[in-house]
């Protein structure tokens, strides 16, 4: 009986993480992507974005370590540790589990680039973070995909608000104009306006 | 009797600098932005009570455009 | 003219070309009457004969003085004879260039000693017709440098466009191998031509298998390395002094020019003169005979000195000796030794609106401030020298030279302005005028700097060239 009952508190620890690491990995790819473009408000001057940004990640890894540990102790499904990283090695659910766990790789190089980076070269960690925008669609697929959960109408409705506002972030940043993004030879923003 | 000593200065890389400005925010003492978003750092020393925001800015700092040298000075 | 390594010989009659470059074969000095017998050390009369081949220099020169094997004291003596010289780099930047060889010397693993003939000043031709006509001086000195700091190997960097006709220098150190004259293999390599990629930090960071812009160093001390190995880059005039130094010895070499700034350097004259081309003055002589030595067409109002990243001289300072000392008591300096005369007739605020313009466009495209900040000015300044700028734009311009002023990894936003600058100063009655509204009719006249500027600033640009 408390196998069972500690099987199912596992299970709703992995879905409830599970939503929640959903919802602050796209709250922190939506900041990083303010971030790039330079975005600043009144109470938040653009330091505090970037801030905020790297915060919202650290407790979205946070949630994920517990959706991970949560997945693989459960006595339920038989997912071992090594499918945690190894996309596709769990006979259970193989596809759209593998995709967690390509989402997770991802993830992992960004964390761990940005922790080194310090040490390693500007290039070569703007290469790893990119590497974030293909995580996170991964991620939204893999929760699609896996759960039971997306067929609540309120988890759908988390889902589509968090792709809502990522897509709504990437254009602002792409429309001309909006944000701003002085690259070598590349002024994108409007001229200068000479103030005295 | 002049004693010399090294004194902290902040100094831009503009080749690596994009313009992000959080310099400036943290450190507005220091650092104002042109008319172009780019840094203009004053030419003094950092005083002792802005050395830890100016350490914060340096590592802040998106492109590590920003540094921290430790340059001769002269005081009296 | 027999062997000129590009085109047929000077071309006395034409005033200085609408281009604003200098043909770099036109060594045209010694048909015209000069001022005074300034000896020629450097290109002798070798403009008469064509390039002078190795036996031709050896004849007139001697054999190249390099160390015997164990002669461990020679790279001493040599270093402190270039430094009793007072020999300064005759690149554009000046630095005394016996610094240079000791800070070279201790550097291990041995430098690369880069010969920098990249000449990316469309009005200077000087380090070209040195190595049209007298390359084996250039080679000569890169020889005795390179044995003086025990370096690893030689380059020569020539503008990439220029290679095809520096066949002249490869015939030279094709004859130098038949001969076995030379202790170490020079390289000739072709970096692309813009103005900006002459810049040491720029020339190396090519050389190292990147773009040719230049890099951001703490500061100047700290040696231009590629993968840890220093590099040494010496500009090929510099090196040429450095060859007769060795051989005639440090009075020898004192006896022309001032105390300060002794020996005699390669001038490049062109704008409103019949017979432009590079000269080889005694440092110290007055520009006004320097000038009359190339045969003003008319009235010269100013001289353009330096480079486009120069300063403007009025008429009433012709007079001024060119040396660095005299140049800098006016806020002047002798750069790439460029000279261009500027006629009453022309406007000089168009003149410099078009340098601005070509600047501009001219620099890496890296830093912020000149990127954004040059390109204002100039356009701050045509619309001046126009006639249609607005109340503002005189203020506008010297607020954005601040601004500018010393803010980029190179000196290139530094020398716009000081150019810029400088003819705000010089022509400050037609800034005047010109703000009022009223430009002056020296807008018509032809072009007198007119440089072709490049195609844009991608990536390949930089590595391959246009």
């Amino acid at each position: 009986m408390s196998a069972v009952a500690s099987s199912q508190t596992l299970w709703y620890l992995t879905r409830a993480t599970g939503i929640m690491a959903l919802v602050l990995l796209s709250a922190t790819v939506v900041l990083g992507v303010l971030t790039s473009g330079r975005v600043s408000t009144v109470r938040l001057p653009r330091f505090a974005w970037q801030d905020l940004h790297r915060r919202i990640s650290l407790l979205a890894i946070a949630f994920l370590g517990v959706h991970i540990v949560s997945t693989v102790t459960d006595p339920y499904a038989p997912i071992g540790w090594l499918s945690a990283v190894v996309p596709f090695a769990s006979p259970y659910r193989r596809f759209w589990l593998g995709l967690g766990a390509v989402a997770f790789d991802l993830l992992l190089a960004v964390a761990v680039s940005s922790l080194l980076r310090r040490h390693i070269a500007t290039r070569l960690w703007r290469g790893v973070h990119w590497l974030a925008y293909a995580s996170w669609p991964v991620a939204v697929a893999h929760g699609l995909g896996t759960g039971t959960d997306p067929r609540l109408t309120w988890v759908a409705g988390l889902v589509a608000a968090c792709v809502a506002a990522v897509l709504g972030a990437v254009t602002w940043r792409l429309v001309p104009g909006w944000g701003r993004s002085p690259r070598r030879g590349r002024w994108t923003s409007p001229p200068p306006v000479w103030q005295r | 009797m002049a004693i010399r000593t090294l004194t902290l200065r902040l100094r831009v890389d503009p080749i690596a600098c994009d313009a992000f400005g959080y310099c400036a925010e943290l450190l507005p003492e220091l650092i104002a932005l042109d008319e172009w978003g780019y840094p203009v750092v004053a030419d003094l020393e950092v005083p002792p009570h802005l050395v830890d925001l100016a350490r914060r800015a340096v590592r802040d700092c998106p492109r590590r455009a920003l540094h921290l040298e430790k340059v001769p000075g002269r005081t009296r | 003219m027999i062997g000129l390594a590009a085109g047929g010989p000077p071309r006395p009659g034409a005033p200085g070309g609408p281009s604003g470059s200098v043909p770099a074969t036109t060594a045209v000095v010694d048909d015209a009457p000069r001022t005074d017998a300034a000896p020629t050390r450097l290109l002798r009369a070798w403009y008469r004969t064509g390039r002078a081949d190795l036996a031709a220099h050896e004849s007139v020169h001697g054999t190249l003085p390099l160390p015997g094997r164990h002669d461990h004291g020679w790279p001493g003596r040599l270093v402190e004879l270039v430094h009793s010289s007072g020999l300064a780099g005759r690149g554009g930047a000046g630095f005394p260039s016996a610094r240079k060889l000791d800070a070279a010397r201790v550097a291990r693993p041995g430098p690369i000693l880069a010969v920098n003939a990249m000449e990316g000043e469309p009005a200077s031709a000087k380090d070209q017709v040195l190595l049209a006509h007298a390359p084996h001086l250039v080679l000569d000195g890169a020889q005795l440098v390179a044995a003086a700091v025990g370096a690893s190997g030689i380059v020569l960097c020539m503008a990439h466009e220029r290679l095809p006709g520096s066949l002249g220098v490869q015939a030279a150190l094709d004859e130098r191998r038949a001969a076995h004259v030379d202790a170490r293999a020079v390289e000739i390599v072709g970096p692309p031509g813009r103005y900006i990629s002459g810049e040491e930090s720029a020339l190396v960071s090519w050389l190292g298998g990147g773009f040719a812009r230049p890099t951001f160093r703490a500061s100047k001390a700290t040696p231009l390395t590629i993968r840890r190995r220093p590099v040494l880059v010496h500009n090929a005039e510099t090196l040429a002094h450095v060859a007769l130094i060795a051989r005639h010895g440090v009075p020898w070499f004192r006896a022309v020019g001032p105390p300060d700034s002794p020996g005699t350097c390669l001038v490049t004259v062109s704008g409103t003169v019949r017979l432009p081309g590079v000269q080889e003055i005694a440092l110290g002589t007055p520009i006004a005979s320097v000038i009359g030595d190339a045969d003003p067409v008319a009235e010269v109002q100013a001289v353009l000195v330096g480079g486009y990243g120069g300063t403007w001289v009025p008429a009433g300072l012709l007079p001024t000796p060119f040396a660095p000392a005299s140049l800098r008591a006016i806020g002047a300096d002798t750069g790439a030794g460029v000279l261009v005369a500027l006629p009453r007739a022309a406007c000089g605020l168009v003149e410099t609106a078009r340098l601005a313009t070509y600047l501009a466009a001219e620099g890496a495209g890296q830093c912020g401030p000149c990127l954004h900040g040059l390109p204002a000015i100039a356009a701050d300044l045509t619309s001046l020298a126009h006639g249609y700028g607005d109340g503002d734009v005189l203020a506008r311009l010297q607020h954005r030279m601040g601004a500018v002023d010393g803010r980029g990894a190179c000196r290139h936003p530094d020398g716009a302005v000081r150019l810029v600058r400088s003819a705000l100063r010089v022509f400050a009655d037609d800034v005047t005028r010109h703000a009022a509204g009223h430009p002056c009719p020296g807008r018509a006249h032809s072009p007198v700097l007119a440089p072709a500027g490049h195609a844009g600033r991608e990536e390949h640009r930089w590595r391959y060239g246009p």
